[in-house]
């Protein structure tokens, strides 16, 4: 057995692309759990088509999942591989330009036949035409090892094919130090039920992994030691994963029973599933006949008592925008969670986007303000559930939580919460069970303090009463079509949504280390899943040695209080968005502040690089203005006027 | 709080302080007096009945009974009733919807709920007119109305709402008519008990954009009243002579009993789990025109939704233990960092 020499790297960021068949995001998956386990911090990227199984060996078909792994803290999933798994031509075709120079990639050379290079309409066999000189190539016979691996298994010769993904997964696991056990023990587990199936899978991943260790072409193996993340329990999880996780743990807190009412909808579908599973913890989900049930649905669950939910991406909200209205028109707690994909109309389901933040704000009739709360962080969907719940019960409203498929399919690890310190949202509840006005039930007379209405449920002897879409008197809540009053509700139902700036944290603002006297004078701005992307991007500028400061806004309705403070203190601000420039130009219409943008809408998320170089020309640009005017000499005054 | 549950309620519990505002001589007032009269009877406590409602003249019906009540967006009743009585198995849920309401807006929320058997009465007013929005044709106008959104006549078949229901495979469905009010006292009260969705029609009368739709089965009724009754011959005419009769060709014929012999009438089966009978029997009404059969066209028995969902808890619960927080947080995998 050759010995490897192990070469210690301090990140690495790896990308697998097969067809969608190839079961490239399960190998992703698996990579992911075991980094995890060894203790780095990592965080990843799924790239799949809308289509579910594209012609096989087609450029549509491609299906990826890159994966950013490193023995520090890092904030993306990395601007570019470092190291390439192409299962076929059109998956080497669609990727290879995202390779770092000089990268390494690991072809199944086995694919690159004639048809399949057809397909991915190369004219000529890109391993043999120089094309890929610039990087460090690895053409393995992955399927004739694989099935080869697999002689004398009862197994048809397609289901022998279908375990390459696992010697990959497991040439993949020898390179870079990965354990083995926790896959062999998930695949056993996995297959229990079909035992030929997972003998052959744990055989072909241990395969791939003696094929690394065996064979000479691979000199070295990498080794990334373990990031010092904070201490405590951790464990790996995806936005989607994070957010119904938030959900229970409201539902907990509080002491309502969870309700989900929805209909599927990519990517927002996995919140669905995931809270289906658990009834154990009393939660009803009910997959709806359309959107409009969904959030129908929960809006009832509402009025009857129930901690309600509905979850959909951008088209599904424009369908729910009616209910939406009487939600917050009749003062109920709803949680209406967007996973935003690319829009508009259908768009693009399976990428990322933030295009929704005005549709969430304003997509009403009449003037219906309702709190936004946005996620940063795949885990951070966990907080951002519960905040959106807090709100939503203590002012008995309507919240919408925005997240967006980059944090709903991303993974990261995740610092376990102490349940006890979870807040305690059962304070907020308080089911009215009294008459509060003279001997009678008044559904709109307010709290002075937070301007909510009391709630009370059906079952509650002596306060039955009717609520609607119509108009309501105030207190009273009888319709009523009195101008005055009209205008007065509409009012109330302004300030108790503006009153909630004071009860959110203030904006906090990442300086940097800086002379005091000398402060940066680029403020970023960002929201939403931006926030790893962003932080990254201000680390390489400071790394340049030029200041920069950063700040995150959770909450998109209302602001926090001290955001216009803020603006003011920054004489260039920044705001990167996924869409063409929606929270700009709401900081500009609310704080008259010259905010400026860096726009785009690729589908994926921003890379640092590219938000550095941004972020890099506006520092520039403040500095070249803040030159000292050379001394004026009358003689060129002509000259210098332009 | 009240002493409702001490003191026998009468109907006088059941009306709210809020002024009635439907047309002088709209139909919708005797189906709420009816409504309110029975109430009672059913002994449901005050507290635990919802009245949900849509859009349209006839969901303003919540606002006029003192329970509990929502008046929610046109066509979505029956969603928001799914939630109310899904998450609350305690109460008995009303959901009050019209012709446009329920078959045209929301007519996919309508069948879902049939389908679903949810546990709540529907109760649809049929006017045959759109009225709150002043007179338009609606989906269950006849053929060639002339309204204002339809001056030369409207061109779309119309539905017939029973059909509906048994198409979409209610467990429940009936029929009345606003002015018979024992008849529609009887069908609601049988309605409100029947576990899982139950849907009655109610034929209406709008006096100011559709009078007199109905007026052939008030005028005569014992001639165009086709009276169902579980486990009997269905006849009907003002002597019973005429009846109805499963024919060659497959299909329902309305004879003279003289001609072929009270043997050979159809006795009505309200129970039978085929509702393919009870469909064919929806096809003898024809609206305005001619004999239409009232009554229990179907009334089977099917789990129920909410009751089902509330199982599922039940048997997660007793196999799993109640759900741990801590627990699922941090899942089968996690690891330490120290």
């Amino acid at each position: 057995m050759a010995t490897k020499t192990v070469q210690r790297v301090d990140t690495v960021t790896i990308r697998f692309a097969g067809d969608s068949g190839d079961g490239m995001q399960l190998t992703g998956d698996r990579f992911t759990s075991v980094t995890a386990k060894v203790g780095n911090d990592l965080a990843t990227l799924p790239d799949f088509p809308a289509e579910i199984r594209a012609p096989a060996g087609s450029l549509p078909g491609v299906s990826g999942f890159q994966l950013h792994f490193a023995d520090h803290d890092i904030l993306t999933p990395g601007d570019a591989p470092d190291v390439l798994v192409a299962m076929n031509p059109a998956a080497l075709k669609m990727n290879i330009n995202d390779l770092e120079p000089g990268g390494t990639l690991v072809v199944n050379v086995d694919a690159f036949t004639r048809g399949n290079l057809r397909k991915a309409q190369y004219d000529d066999n890109p391993l043999d035409d120089g094309s890929l000189d610039g990087f460090q190539v690895f053409q393995v016979p992955v399927t004739t090892l694989t099935v080869g691996a697999l002689e004398g298994h009862e197994l048809s010769s397609k289901d022998k094919q279908r375990a390459k993904n696992m010697f990959a997964l497991g040439l993949m696991s020898f390179m870079y130090s990965r354990p083995t056990d926790p896959t062999i023990k998930w695949l056993s587990d996995k297959f229990s039920r079909q035992p030929e199936i997972a003998a052959a899978n744990v055989v072909a991943f241990k395969a791939g992994w003696a094929f690394g260790e065996t064979t000479e072409v691979f000199a070295h193996t990498y080794e990334v030691k373990a990031a010092s993340l904070p201490p405590g329990r951790y464990r790996q999880i995806t936005g989607n994963l994070a957010l119904a996780y938030g959900l229970i743990a409201a539902a907990e807190r509080s002491g309502l029973p969870l309700f989900l009412g929805s209909y599927p909808i990519t990517p927002a579908s996995d919140i669905l599933h995931e809270l289906s599973r658990h009834k154990q913890f009393g939660i009803r989900t009910m997959q709806a006949e359309d959107e409009i049930a969904g959030i129908g649905a929960a809006l009832g669950a509402a009025f009857a008592g129930s901690l309600a939910v509905t979850t959909t991406s951008g088209p599904g909200i424009a369908l729910k925008s009616e209910t939406i209205g009487l939600a917050l028109s009749v003062e109920l707690p709803l949680l209406i969670i967007d996973i935003q994909r690319g829009g508009p109309s259908t768009g693009l389901p399976t990428k990322t986007e933030q295009s929704d933040l005005l549709q969430v704000l304003f997509g009403r009739n009449g003037d219906a303000p309702i709190p936004v709360v946005a996620a940063a962080t795949s885990g951070g969907c966990f907080d951002a559930a519960l905040e959106a719940a807090r709100i939503a019960i203590k002012y008995r409203t309507p919240v919408v939580l925005l997240s967006d498929g980059y944090l709903a399919n991303g993974a990261e690890p995740w610092r376990l919460p102490e349940v006890d310190d979870l807040p305690a949202l059962s304070e907020l509840v308080r089911f009215q069970r009294e008459a509060n006005h003279d001997g009678a039930y008044w559904p709109f007379l307010r709290d002075p303090e937070t301007l909510a209405r009391p709630w009370a449920i059906p079952g509650t002897a002596g306060l039955e009463h009717r609520i609607g879409g119509l108009e309501k008197a105030d207190g009273t809540g009888n319709i009523s079509y009195d101008p005055a009053n009209h205008h007065r509700m509409t009012e109330l139902r302004a300030a108790k949504v503006a009153g909630i700036a004071q009860d959110i944290p203030p904006l906090e603002v990442d300086v940097g280390e800086h002379d005091p006297a000398n402060p940066p004078k680029v403020l970023v701005v960002g929201w939403g899943s931006t926030y790893g992307p962003i932080r990254a991007a201000v680390r390489r500028v400071r790394q340049q040695g030029m200041k920069v400061a950063r700040t995150h806004l959770r909450h998109l309705n209302p602001f926090p209080a001290n955001t216009g403070d803020v603006l003011a203190s920054y004489e260039r601000i920044l705001v990167p968005e996924m869409n063409l420039g929606q929270l700009r130009m709401l900081l500009r219409a609310e704080y008259l502040a010259d905010v400026r943008g860096y726009n785009k809408v690729t589908g994926l998320p921003f890379t640092s690089r590219e938000l550095a170089a941004a972020i890099t020309e506006q520092v520039v640009d403040v500095q070249a203005a803040e030159e000292p005017v050379p001394s004026m000499d009358p003689s060129r005054q002509g000259v210098r006027h332009r | 709080m009240s002493d409702t549950t001490v003191r026998p309620l009468s109907k006088k519990d059941f009306v709210s302080d809020q002024e009635v505002r439907w047309c002088p001589g709209c139909g919708d007032y005797a189906i709420l007096a009816n409504v309110q009269g029975i109430m009672p009877d059913l002994g449901f406590p005050r507290e635990r009945i919802v009245f949900v409602s849509g859009i349209g003249c006839s969901s303003r019906f919540p606002y006029y009974m003192n329970t509990y009540g929502f008046h929610s967006i046109h066509g979505r009743a029956p969603a928001l009733a799914t939630g109310i009585s899904v998450t609350r198995p305690d109460l008995k849920v009303f959901v009050i919807t019209g012709d446009g309401d329920g078959l045209s807006i929301g007519g996919n929320h309508l069948i879902h709920a049939l389908r679903r058997n949810a546990n709540m009465t529907i109760i649809l007013f049929n006017n045959q007119i759109y009225g709150l929005t002043k007179g338009q044709y609606s989906p269950t106008s006849e053929v060639g109305k002339v309204t204002k959104s339809t001056p030369f006549g409207s061109l779309d078949h119309p539905f017939n709402p029973v059909s509906v229901a048994l198409g979409a495979e209610a467990t429940f469905v009936a029929r009345s008519i606003d002015t018979e009010r024992a008849h529609l006292a009887e069908m609601v009260a049988i309605a409100a008990r029947h576990q899982g969705a139950s849907f009655i029609e109610v034929y209406q009368n709008c006096n100011i954009f559709n009078d007199g739709a109905f007026q052939t089965l008030k005028d005569d009724p014992a001639s165009n009243q086709i009276r169902l009754e579980h486990g009997r011959p269905i006849r009907f005419g003002p002597d019973h002579e005429k009846g109805v009769m499963l024919a060659e060709g497959a299909r329902l014929r309305i004879v003279d009993v003289a001609d072929v012999g009270e043997e050979r009438l159809l006795v009505h089966d309200a129970h039978r789990e085929d509702p393919s009978l009870a469909f064919m029997l929806s096809r003898l009404a024809h609206g305005a025109e001619g004999p239409a059969p009232i009554g229990v066209f179907r009334q089977v028995s099917r789990p129920v939704y909410g009751v089902q969902m509330q199982g599922q808890i039940d048997a997660a619960v007793e196999q799993r233990g109640r759900g741990d927080l801590a627990g699922l947080l941090a899942g089968t995998d996690p690891w330490d960092v120290h």
